[in-house]
């Protein structure tokens, strides 16, 4: 033995999987499989129940279906399926980037800091986003100028609220602020389901705070925090319906309402809206299932993962990191205190 | 071991400065006082096994020794420098918190439950700190995490993620992440406590392995055998004070304390 090579027992007793000796082969069990009567006849009931209820309303004049049909891909509700669309991305790529800013703010050490991110979220969840929608609608009243520069001074920039925001403006930034406050409680919770000891052995390591933050603490808690925020941006999807508040009316509700308005024949549009709503979230409902795959590495099954290959590049040994005064068969009196500290050198 | 008393020789023969100085150190949580006045040293290349019943304070001191707990009352330095606080001209300053990571980078810690990085492979569990904190080039540190893996005999689990470890290897990859910081100092926070029987022999190989290259260690530990064996010193805690402490094989056989020898009647 000349190496002094710190391992005992090379792989480990525990890794290789035991070989099952096959034993004599059973019998399998024949036994009759138990019924289940009841689900059938829920099951009939339930189909023959759906399926008087489509006839119905095939049928039902008020539903009219030849005008769901002639407004479905209308150029009208297209466009303004697209709004929706653009307002729902702008607004949840706003709300989730600062809300981890605020969830990061609320844990951080800082009481300041703490209790500023308190406070945004007190407001901003404790006022219904209508009301919010409504007063950022009417920003222009409270504030006509935005004035940039140091206060009771003559401002560097000015510029009229009206003309530097538009109505679309404005409902993004009133839809966004709303939801940062949701997202920021989210993000908080999925920082407080990593554990404990994450936070400590990072720093036991001497990694720095934001470091174990974006390091350690965040990657981890994106497998707690992505499916809630998949259901806020479906959630924010059909919330942009309301910024009609602001008043916006190119979104996909209001340009429905619109339309009905000039065809007396309000039902046909809400169902025509309803089925751009719900092609949009199952769009996304797929696409939330891929993002929870990809965060589950390391966590769910996956395999372990071979990139690097199972051989090595190149040979190691364990003499190559051992401080060359150790070489020597390892004897504690031929060890000097100051060089014998054993980490590579 | 016969060359048991070298390192003490050997260190007091320089200038000596003890790798660690606990001078009354006390640690309260709230009016729970956890430590009392705790004074020990422990010398360069020494392995020191802190035992104890649960609750008499180990892990606590332990913690503090990297600053993952604050003191309430004493000094602690870890050689020759002050743990947590700046000493001018008398007077003590808190230490920023990048100053406390930096004293932090050349003391390892091995946790009782492992704590390795869930969404990382055990290369890169290795390799993060030496990045990250040490700023070493990505090949470099790629190179020393795989010799680092080698040497827990671990290069074939490189690229496993921990969930696909078992518990002793995860602990292997665990002693060989603090060792990638090059620490003077190592601390154990029973490091074999969550592993199944089975699993323990082969993570006290590891660390006897590191003591025979000189590493001066403190570990907290219920393996009596390992600090009969390895530890230069043994100093059994309870009750937030050290009730006794001497060479592992004097304690262990006839220890003075009542209180010890209840303790090692339970575990022996």
């Amino acid at each position: 033995m000349s190496t002094p090579n710190l391992n005992g027992r090379g792989a480990g007793p525990a890794s290789s999987p035991a070989d099952p000796a096959a034993p004599a082969a059973s019998v399998p069990i024949k036994a009759i499989r138990l019924r289940h009567p009841w689900r059938m006849v829920f099951a009939i009931v339930l189909i023959v129940v759906f399926a008087l209820a489509i006839v119905d309303a095939a049928f039902r004049p008020a539903y009219d279906w030849p005008t769901v049909a002639k407004y479905l891909f209308d150029r009208r509700i297209s466009q303004a399926a697209l709004v929706t669309l653009e307002l729902t991305v702008y607004s949840m790529v706003i709300a989730i980037v600062l809300g981890v800013i605020l969830a990061v703010m609320r844990l951080s050490p800082n009481p300041v800091v703490k209790s500023l991110a308190w406070f945004y979220l007190w407001v901003f969840r404790g006022t219904p986003v209508y009301v919010q929608l409504t007063i950022w609608g009417l920003i222009s009243l409270i504030y006509s100028s935005i004035d940039i520069g140091i206060p009771f001074m003559h401002p560097w920039v000015s510029f009229e609220t009206n003309a530097a925001l538009s109505t679309f403006a404005l409902a993004v930034i009133g839809l966004s602020l709303n939801e940062a406050a949701y997202m920021a409680e989210i993000v908080r919770a999925g920082l407080l389901a990593v554990d404990r000891g994450q936070e400590e052995a990072a720093t036991a390591l001497g990694m720095s705070w934001s470091q174990t933050m974006t390091r350690v603490i965040l990657p981890q808690s994106m497998r707690v925090i992505i499916p809630p925020t998949g259901n806020e941006v479906i959630s924010m999807l059909k919330t942009t319906s309301l910024v009609t508040a602001v008043p916006f009316s190119f979104d996909l509700f209001a340009r429905s309402r619109d339309i009905s308005a000039e065809t007396f024949n309000p039902i046909p549009l809400l169902i025509v809206a309803s089925i751009w709503y719900l092609f949009f979230t199952s769009i996304l409902m797929v696409g939330q299932y891929f993002l929870e795959k990809r965060f589950a590495r390391g966590i769910g099954d996956r395999q372990p993962d071979k990139k690097g290959g199972g051989s090595n590049p190149e040979p190691i040994t364990g003499v190559t990191v051992v401080p060359e005064s150790e070489q020597a068969p390892a004897t504690r009196s031929t060890r000097e205190p100051g060089t014998g500290q054993g980490g590579p050198s | 071991m016969s060359d048991m008393t070298t390192p003490g020789a050997a260190s007091a023969d320089r200038g000596y400065v003890p790798m660690v100085l606990a001078e009354q150190v006390s640690k309260s949580f709230g009016s729970h006082e956890v430590l009392k006045s705790i004074s020990l040293e422990v010398k360069r290349g020494e392995v020191m096994c802190l035992v104890g019943p649960s609750g008499s304070g180990k892990s606590t001191f332990l913690r503090c020794i990297n600053h993952l707990e604050v003191l309430s009352a004493g000094r602690l330095s870890v050689d020759g420098e002050l743990i947590g606080y700046r000493e001018t001209s008398g007077k003590l300053y808190e230490m920023a918190p990048k100053e406390a990571a930096k004293q932090r980078r050349d003391i390892g810690m091995v946790f009782q439950r492992f704590n390795l990085f869930p969404h990382m492979t055990a290369l890169q569990n290795v390799m993060e700190a030496p990045l990250r904190v040490k700023g070493l080039p990505k090949a470099q540190a790629e190179r020393t995490a795989r010799d680092l893996l080698a040497r827990v005999g671990l290069a074939e689990r490189a690229d496993y993620y921990p969930a696909h470890l078992s518990g002793g290897q995860q602990q292997r990859v665990a002693i060989a992440r603090a060792l990638a910081m090059e620490p003077k100092l190592m601390l154990f926070d029973e490091p074999t406590s969550a592993l199944d029987p089975e699993l323990v022999g082969e993570v006290l190989d590891v660390m006897k392995g590191l003591a025979k290259e000189g590493m001066t260690m403190i570990v907290v530990t219920h393996e009596m055998g390992f600090a009969r064996e390895v530890g230069d010193s043994l100093v059994f805690m309870d009750g937030g004070v050290v009730v006794e402490s001497g060479d592992p094989e004097l304690v262990l056989s006839n220890p003075q304390h009542r209180r010890t020898q209840a303790f090692l009647s339970k575990v022996l």
